[in-house]
């Protein structure tokens, strides 16, 4: 490609040489973001692959290697009636099931009302949109004491009702619902601002055409709204699918000790590899989960990717 | 369904750009403000409940009452006073401070470069730079700590504002972005300044910055919001409670047998309130950056 342009532009020296002075200026502009790149992100990525394959403890003299042993321990859990592994990946795979579709549905009908609306709608966007810039932790314990069993405002509000106390956060059976109500309760406004900037970009004729043919409210939407807003669903299918997949914050502060309790029954596999990683110093053990995660996550990727690709065809 | 009138084309034309209303009526809008209203209503409650504990008196926190009988700022003296918080409160704003100036100037030079120039090797290096972003964080986070415990130069990195910050100080989705807005940079005006003698760091800070302003508005802002609630790597990358940021400390301030809820809640009001209010008078450029970013993901 080089000598190419350089046959090219022989005739003009000046411009052979900017072109060479702008090659140089490219790589020492780049120069600190390729080092920080390489150190900072594909080195550890490296070295943790590597970790996983080690029974690696920081406190210890000596790293032995263990070959696959570590990823043999983490299908052992898996294969067990009960372990703490095992509850880490079946709740987190719970988020994902029931929160991502829940969050989305609820986002969906938001932006669709919001978006038939002039008068204070900016408002709303603005309402339905704090929670999802205010900090997790921050909010988290917030909800934490709304679902105290003696003082919180849910309770207050079924007693009120007349209805029967619960325990909520207790319970192992209530516990991971009521964590899932918190994440679906912060991340809607920003699906909400997906959905209405999806929505802006479908052409305004279309409505006008299916209004002239008398289309019905829900013909409108099943044959043109929803089609066409396929990018911004499939967007935040995967995007809301990889962030429930790596879920830590509100579990670690909204359960007793961040133990992910009670009976781990809403520990996610993030908080097990904290666990494991910095307060067991099984780094290798911990490590091996993670890379488990990442391909969790690769997999939801090359499949929106593919998604993706199909339609462009 | 309702009939097609003319009178109907008419007044739906000169609703502007609001879409999607086949078959409009007064009773369908009047439910839709119902909805949103009571939607918005269960945004705000916890915010308030929030911010009513933390006017609380001690003796108030386990009765029902919702708002406090005898309101007091007894608590934001205590946590004040009493605790690290004003420390969590300089680090978390030293940190994002640093790693938003960071972010502002690298992401824009990177997407600079890979936006208006040809090098052997651009192709690749911009790969690799993306395919960074399909590694999860918490697969760094033990080889990070490790990193950070043994680095190659100088002491260790736990509890300092570099340990913190290092992990955010470029971010590829910055990159990615500020590459899609340097695009529209015209190459005329930079080829115009080569010819008046500017510097071709000259035409990056004098040309491509100001053309960009929206972009890297929009990418401080959200980095900005980012790393004042990043969670879980200066969890790990503090010990000392001098050195947490602000999610760190409120998280610790649970770990007596105790849950001291006034003084959680005044920390929570304290950590989220003044990143509201910064929230509400950036509102359009937050929210027109998230659908910008959004489409282009």
């Amino acid at each position: 490609m080089i000598s190419k342009r350089n046959s090219r532009e022989k005739a003009s020296p000046f411009r052979w040489t900017l072109a060479k002075k702008k090659i140089v200026w490219a790589y020492i502009f780049l120069a600190i973001p390729i080092v920080f790149f390489a150190y900072i992100r594909i080195y550890p990525t490296f070295f943790a692959f590597q970790m996983s394959l080690h029974d690696y403890n920081p406190m210890a003299v000596e790293q032995p290697f263990v070959g696959f042993e570590n990823y043999e321990k983490v299908f052992t859990e898996l294969s067990k009636k009960k372990s703490i592994t095992k509850s880490a990946f079946q709740n987190t795979i719970s988020y994902v099931v029931f929160g991502v579709p829940i969050q989305l549905c609820l986002a969906l009908c938001i932006a669709l009302m919001l978006n038939e609306i002039r008068f204070m709608s900016t408002l709303y966007r603005i309402l339905f949109f704090l929670p999802f810039v205010t900090s997790t932790i921050a909010i988290a314990w917030v909800f934490r004491m709304l679902y105290q069993p003696r003082f919180g405002l849910f309770n207050v509000i079924l007693q009120w009702l007349s209805l029967p106390q619960q325990p909520f956060l207790k319970r192992p059976e209530q516990a991971l619902p009521s964590i899932l109500a918190l994440v679906i309760w912060q991340g809607m406004g920003f699906a909400v601002i997906i959905f209405l900037a999806g929505l802006k970009q479908i052409p305004r004729t279309y409505y006008e055409a299916a209004e002239v043919d008398g289309a019905s409210r829900w013909h409108t939407f099943r044959y043109i709204t929803f089609p066409l807003l396929n990018p911004s669903i499939v967007y935040l299918l995967v995007l809301q699918t990889i962030s429930f997949l790596r879920m830590f914050a509100p579990v670690i502060a909204m359960t007793e000790q961040g133990s992910g309790g009670p009976l781990n029954s809403t520990t996610t596999v993030v908080l097990r590899v904290y666990r494991e990683a910095f307060q067991s110093f099984n780094m290798g053990y911990a490590s091996s989960m993670t890379v488990v995660l990442f391909a969790m996550i690769l997999g939801v990727t090359i499949v929106q990717l593919s998604i993706t690709s199909r339609r462009i065809n | 369904m309702e009939s097609v009138t003319p009178s109907n084309i008419f007044k739906d034309k000169g609703r502007g750009s609001s879409v999607g209303k086949a078959g409009d009526s007064w009773a369908h809008k009047f439910f839709s403000y119902l909805l949103l209203t009571l939607i918005a209503f269960t945004m705000i409650v916890p915010f308030m409940w929030m911010l009513s504990t933390s006017l609380k008196p001690e003796k108030e926190i386990l009765r029902r009452n919702i708002f406090p009988i005898e309101p007091t700022m007894d608590n934001y003296s205590e946590v004040i006073n009493e605790t690290d918080l004003p420390l969590w409160y300089k680090n978390s704003f030293i940190v994002a401070v640093i790693s938003t100036i960071s972010v502002a100037f690298f992401d824009a030079l990177a997407g600079f470069v890979f936006a208006k120039y040809e090098f052997p090797g651009k192709r690749p290096i911009f790969i690799i730079f993306l395919t960074s972003l399909m590694v999860p964080t918490e697969m760094l986070l033990i080889p990070w700590f490790i990193m950070s415990s043994n680095p190659p130069i100088g002491p260790s990195w736990v509890d300092t504002y570099w340990g913190i910050a290092f992990p955010g100080v470029i971010t590829a989705a910055g990159i990615f972005l500020m590459r899609q807005f340097m695009q529209g940079v015209p190459d005329e005006l930079l080829d115009a300044g080569r010819i008046d003698g500017v510097s071709e760091f000259g035409l990056f800070w004098r040309v491509a910055v100001p053309l960009s302003l929206p972009a890297i508005g929009a990418l401080c802002i959200f980095n900005f919001l980012g790393n004042w609630n990043a969670f879980i790597w200066p969890l790990i990358a503090t010990t000392r409670s001098e050195m947490f940021t602000l999610p760190v400390g409120i998280q610790q301030f649970s770990s007596e047998a105790d849950t001291p809820w006034n003084l959680i809640m005044t920390g929570a009001s304290l950590s989220v309130v003044p990143l509201l209010i910064v929230v509400i008078i950036f509102q359009r450029y937050i929210i027109e950056g998230i659908a910008l970013t959004g489409l282009k993901g």
